[in-house]
């Protein structure tokens, strides 16, 4: 404990004697910390924010779709969620509300919306009045689609913030006509901001009554819809989706054995395929910086090998006055793993620094957050560095002969 | 007076192995060092002098032959026991005075007693003590280069004293000093020598070696001769009987 304290002093000595020297030594740990908890924090920062965003939608909403199994597109089997299937479990599942059908009106997702002289490609969507309260999408001003424009198959829209700047349209712009799809729609609606997830704008998109986008489509053709619908009881979750898998099963006529060719899924679930994706990404992203703290630690390696000869009457001198061949390891142990430590410490704290700026830059971004795991990766990574690459120095350093070591020139 | 046997030197030889020459540095030296002593071994450039200093001071081995010291066969200690016996037993000054640059006079003097285990509070103590009887009171916190030469062989020669050796060996101590700087320090030696220490001067010097009680003169590796001149005479032949 004695020699540790002493070691431990002469290798601060040693370090603040060569400051420069000692900084550009841990420059390459400071550069790789640093990459490392930006990346990481960055990534889980916005992996939070997604489950927070997710959180708000509602954790009892469940989304029904059709997939495509690899079978099915073998034997060219078209897979559908149908207005059959819709009113199957709207009629035979209990415990259930807010059922809507989404229909998307192109099957590559964005439709041409014209208004005036100005043309825009966006998301149209045929809904009814339950999807507001199903996905907590309530519009700012106007109203959003009722039961009766459905019924009717009035040619109304509910449009997001951004097709509003996208089409140079007024402020308000209620009453405006629209061309969807060369059919024009009256502007009801505009729904509030919702920001971006993933990098997609949730503004751009349209909503007309479901009705009229079956007829758009042509009523005799059987759409592809996806489902979305409230569990009133959290609790109920599994049993709900259960039960809409084995009636969509009965009614898809799948054999026992054969896979679903659709997907039940709640958001939560949704969330957790994300965040899965996510923790991927942040693990190769990581790995990728984590090289660069290797670099650093050979850079650390390198300068301590340097030290050694440098200093070899140094060495020569401490053998002469009593120092054992442990008094010298220790002391050119300590000093490598003091300089990949502070090295790390700097890192970390520039890294976060970092996180926290461009969090501040993202807007809808919650802010970056350095899990705890990210903190001892890193500072484990850089005392290992500093103890592997300061070893062979070390054991450089402690071996000389003191005699060598003295007439060293 | 009684004679107490330090150290002991029996049929020590040491050779360098420089590519396929070999060379011999030391062959066959036999002698005897008492406590409290005052010896130069002198003798030309590559008479062996400073191999023999090496030997005696714990930083080398001999090829063969046995050195003693303090009744202990050198020859069987492990490296940690050598550094302690350099730690302890031995106080080192030499030409280059060899203090550490980035350290200033009371750090140098600290750094033995660091591998002593000694807390850092009696460290400073004990350091700053043996400074004050170089003289160097003054100069606690001065780097080494904001000395003078002779001010850093004082510090070396205080940093040699600090840990209270058996001997002080110094490897021409004057060899980079001024002559009436060389002066001072030898009479520091002198004086030294007065307290009771036991001390080894190397020196290829005669001027020097005539401070000393006993001069052992070294010729290619071999000792050429060994006077003592505080025993002339009947003294010798007293000295014999004893």
């Amino acid at each position: 404990m004695y020699n540790l304290i002493e070691s431990m002093r002469s290798a601060l000595q040693a370090i603040r004697a060569n400051i420069l020297r000692s900084f550009l030594t841990t420059l390459g740990i400071i550069i790789g910390v640093m990459a490392v908890i930006a990346v990481v924090s960055l990534i889980q920062g916005f992996s939070r924010s997604i489950t927070k965003t997710f959180m708000t939608i509602g954790s009892n909403g469940l989304t029904i779709y059709s997939y495509e199994t690899n079978e099915d597109y073998f034997y060219g089997k078209v897979v559908k969620v149908t207005p059959d299937d819709l009113l199957a479990i709207q009629h035979q599942v209990i415990g259930i509300s807010n059922i809507t059908p989404v229909l998307p009106l192109a099957n590559n997702g964005s439709s041409s919306i014209q208004y005036r002289n100005q043309t825009t490609y966006t998301s149209v969507y045929g809904t009814t009045s339950a999807y507001a309260k199903n996905s907590d999408n309530y519009p700012s001003t106007g109203r959003f689609i009722v039961p009766s424009d459905d019924l009717a198959h009035r040619r109304v829209a509910v449009i997001g913030q951004t097709v509003i700047t996208n089409l140079d349209m007024p402020e308000n712009p209620i009453g405006q006509y629209i061309e969807i799809s060369n059919e024009w729609f009256k502007v009801v609606g505009v729904l509030k901001k919702l920001g971006t997830i993933l990098g997609q704008d949730q503004d751009d998109q349209i909503y007309i009554p479901y009705g009229t986008a079956h007829s758009l489509l042509g009523a005799s053709i059987v759409p592809d819809i996806q489902i979305n619908l409230d569990v009133d009881n959290i609790k109920d979750l599994g049993s709900v989706q259960g039960r809409i898998t084995q009636i969509l099963r009965r009614n898809h006529h799948l054999k026992p054995g054969q896979d679903n060719d659709f997907k039940v899924q709640s958001s939560s679930q949704f969330a957790d395929s994300i965040n899965q994706i996510l923790n991927s990404i942040t693990v190769v992203l990581a790995g990728v910086v984590g090289i660069s703290l290797l670099v650093g630690g050979i850079g650390i390696m390198n300068i301590m090998l340097v030290s050694v000869t440098e200093r070899t009457r140094e060495i020569g001198i401490c053998k002469s006055l009593g120092a054992r061949r442990s008094d010298i390891l220790l002391q050119f142990l300590i000093e490598a793993v003091t300089l990949s430590l502070i090295g790390g410490i700097i890192g970390l704290l520039l890294g976060y620094g970092i996180g926290i700026l461009v969090a501040h830059l993202v807007p809808q971004f919650l802010g970056a957050h350095v899990p705890w795991w990210a903190i001892v990766l890193s500072f484990g990574f850089s005392a290992g560095v500093g103890i592997i690459f300061g070893i062979a120095p070390a054991a450089k350093a402690a071996s000389l002969n003191p005699i060598d070591a003295l007439r060293y020139e | 007076m009684s004679r107490e046997t330090l150290l002991g030197l029996h049929h020590v030889c040491k050779q360098y192995v420089m590519g396929e020459a070999t060379l011999d540095a030391l062959k066959d030296v036999n002698l005897s060092i008492y406590r409290n002593e005052y010896v130069a071994f002198i003798g030309p450039s590559g008479s062996g002098k400073t191999t023999l200093m090496n030997i005696v001071g714990c930083l080398d081995k001999p090829s063969s032959g046995d050195y003693i010291l303090n009744d202990t066969p050198v020859a069987d200690l492990d490296d940690n026991a050598l550094a302690r016996i350099r730690n302890r037993e031995i106080g080192f000054i030499f030409q280059n005075f060899n203090l550490l640059g980035r350290a200033d006079a009371l750090h140098n003097v600290m750094q033995p007693l660091i591998y002593r285990g000694i807390p850092l509070n009696e460290r400073k103590r004990m350091a700053t003590e043996s400074l004050q009887s170089v003289g160097l009171g003054d100069r606690l916190h001065h780097l080494p280069n904001q000395l003078s030469g002779g001010q850093r062989q004082r510090v070396a020669i205080a940093r040699a004293l600090v840990g209270k050796p058996s001997i002080l060996l110094a490897d021409e101590p004057t060899g980079n000093l001024d002559s009436s700087t060389g002066r001072d320090v030898m009479a520091m030696f002198d004086n030294l020598h007065k307290n009771g220490h036991t001390i080894i001067v190397v020196t290829h010097d005669q001027n020097i070696a005539n401070h000393c009680r006993r001069v052992v003169r070294l010729m290619d590796g071999q000792v050429l001769s060994d006077t003592d001149k505080a025993i002339k005479g009947d003294n010798q032949e007293a000295m014999r009987r004893v």
